[in-house]
């Protein structure tokens, strides 16, 4: 029944997926975080540039951010990402607008953590003498992503399902090879259901790993 | 309304720690400070008193700038308070603050609250921060609670623990803005034996209350406010046997006798 599958390998498929997921995820939080920070911050600028990237970015489908970097970027402006070989350069400029666009869902889902945390934490955290980035770093943010841990796990999920975009840009990977399969084979459904499957298989353990943490880490007050 | 103009008994001594000089801060169309004008000097218990709403909070924020004013000028140990930035940072290190509603940093330890500050502000060693704390937390008498975190301690513990937060930094003055009016009764005073044994011991300190025995047993003076000014500066046995000015009678006269 599952013949359909030889010849193909849904391993090094998923794989790629994996690690498109893994790197943006951890390549937006870090961005997130920092235009979290920018959009709190005290300087107008900053403030006027988080604000910004957001409204730009979360937006614009990702489908044209993806296209955008393979045509705008690497085609039109030369940035191959550090790379020569088109299969690398097309993986990380992948990465590289999945981080852009779900940084800024990051972002969102920060700032809504930052605004559970009592005024008075804050006050206190300046009236020990701490400067606005210790204030942050060490009292505001660690209280806020605790309380976005379920939010957050959200956009890991959109993610996920996100990484296929970039067979758009011909990224090697499961959606890719969906795409492929169903066209050499007469198993619509099979394959479907196969690939479904395996997102399914991804994601459901983030939604309760990090549900479970969520309740672990939560802030009593 | 008649001017009631400001009285005062108590004469500072030569070595100001906190000058206060024709602040006036507004919130939109309120004029919450007017004119204030206000000297404590050093190791001076002041108490703050005065019916809500009088700008008694606002004026105890201002002095480490949690609060920023509209003109006038505040100066700490000769120094002007300065603007944002690292220089402000410095100067509220030797500011301590204690608040009505504790904010104890909720995702920290006890132990943790108190040392956050010594290792990060004024870089002491994990060690001898941990080793101060913990002599601090024992002088508050919340020494066997240093493990727990805030929410797992009473209100009347967290405010000790609060203070203890603040004497880790070796203030130069405490601000106190209310205390004890997020407590329940019976844990006002284990807080307030604190804060007398700190009076005692000769800190400088700024208390905003409604704490009228505090005010009679530890203060060396007493600042009555009402709409925003300063109507009334006097010695404790002073102010409240003998309050001069119509507002503060008034406002004694509510608080006392029932």
């Amino acid at each position: 029944m599952f013949d359909f599958l030889e010849g193909y390998d849904l391993w090094a498929a998923f794989w790629t997926t994996v690690k498109l997921t893994a790197l943006s995820a951890v390549g937006s939080l870090i961005w997130g975080t920092l235009l979290a920070g920018m959009r709190v911050s005290p300087v107008p600028l900053m403030r006027g540039f988080g604000t910004a990237y957001v409204n730009v970015v979360r937006n614009i489908p990702l489908t044209v951010i993806i296209v955008f970097t393979s045509l705008g970027l690497f085609q039109t402006l030369n940035i191959n990402m550090g790379a020569d070989d088109f299969t690398t350069i097309n993986f990380r400029l992948a990465v590289f607008g999945l981080t852009a666009y779900t940084a800024a869902f990051v972002c969102e889902a920060l700032r809504s953590g930052i605004n559970t945390v009592p005024v008075g934490q804050a006050e206190a955290a300046r009236a020990i003498g701490l400067s606005f980035t210790q204030v942050l770093t060490l009292v505001i943010l660690p209280q806020a992503f605790r309380s976005v841990v379920g939010p957050l796990a959200n956009v890991l999920i959109a993610l996920t399902k996100n990484t296929t975009v970039a067979a758009a840009i011909g990224v090697t990977e499961a959606a890719l090879l969906m795409r492929e399969m169903i066209e050499n084979e007469a198993q619509l459904i099979l394959i479907g259901a196969v690939f479904a499957f395996g997102y399914i298989c991804l994601t459901l353990p983030t939604g309760l790993i990090l549900g479970w943490v969520s309740k672990k880490v939560a802030v009593k007050r | 309304m008649t001017e009631v103009s400001v009285t005062k008994d108590a004469i500072p001594a030569a070595d100001d720690l906190v000058v206060l000089k024709n602040v006036n801060k507004h919130f939109g169309a309120l004029h919450v400070l007017q004119d204030i004008d206000l000297t404590i000097a050093r190791g001076e218990v002041v108490v703050v008193i005065g019916p809500s709403g009088s700008g008694k909070s606002t004026l105890c924020r201002t002095i480490n700038r949690l609060e920023t004013i509209d003109s006038g000028a505040i100066t700490i140990d000769g120094k002007p308070l300065p603007q944002e930035g690292k220089e402000l940072a410095r100067l509220r290190a030797d500011v301590g603050m204690v608040f009505q509603s504790f904010n104890l940093f909720a995702h920290k330890t006890v132990l943790e609250n108190v040392m956050l500050g010594q290792v990060k502000v004024r870089r002491t060693a994990k060690a001898e921060a941990e080793e101060k704390a913990r002599g601090l937390l024992d002088r508050v008498g919340v020494g066997t609670q240093a493990d727990k975190y805030p929410a797992q301690l009473s209100g009347g513990q967290q405010q000790r623990v609060a203070i203890a937060r603040a004497l880790a930094m070796d203030p130069k003055v405490m601000l106190f803005d209310e205390p004890t009016s997020a407590l329940d009764p019976e844990m006002i005073n284990e807080v307030l034996e604190v804060m007398q044994q700190l009076a005692r011991d000769g800190m400088t300190m700024v208390v905003v209350t409604h704490e009228m025995g505090f005010a009679r047993s530890a203060a060396n003076r007493v600042v009555f406010m009402a709409d925003g000014r300063i109507v009334e500066e006097a010695t404790p046995d002073q102010f409240f046997s003998n309050p001069r000015s119509d507002r503060a009678k008034d406002f004694l006269s509510k608080i006392l006798h029932h």
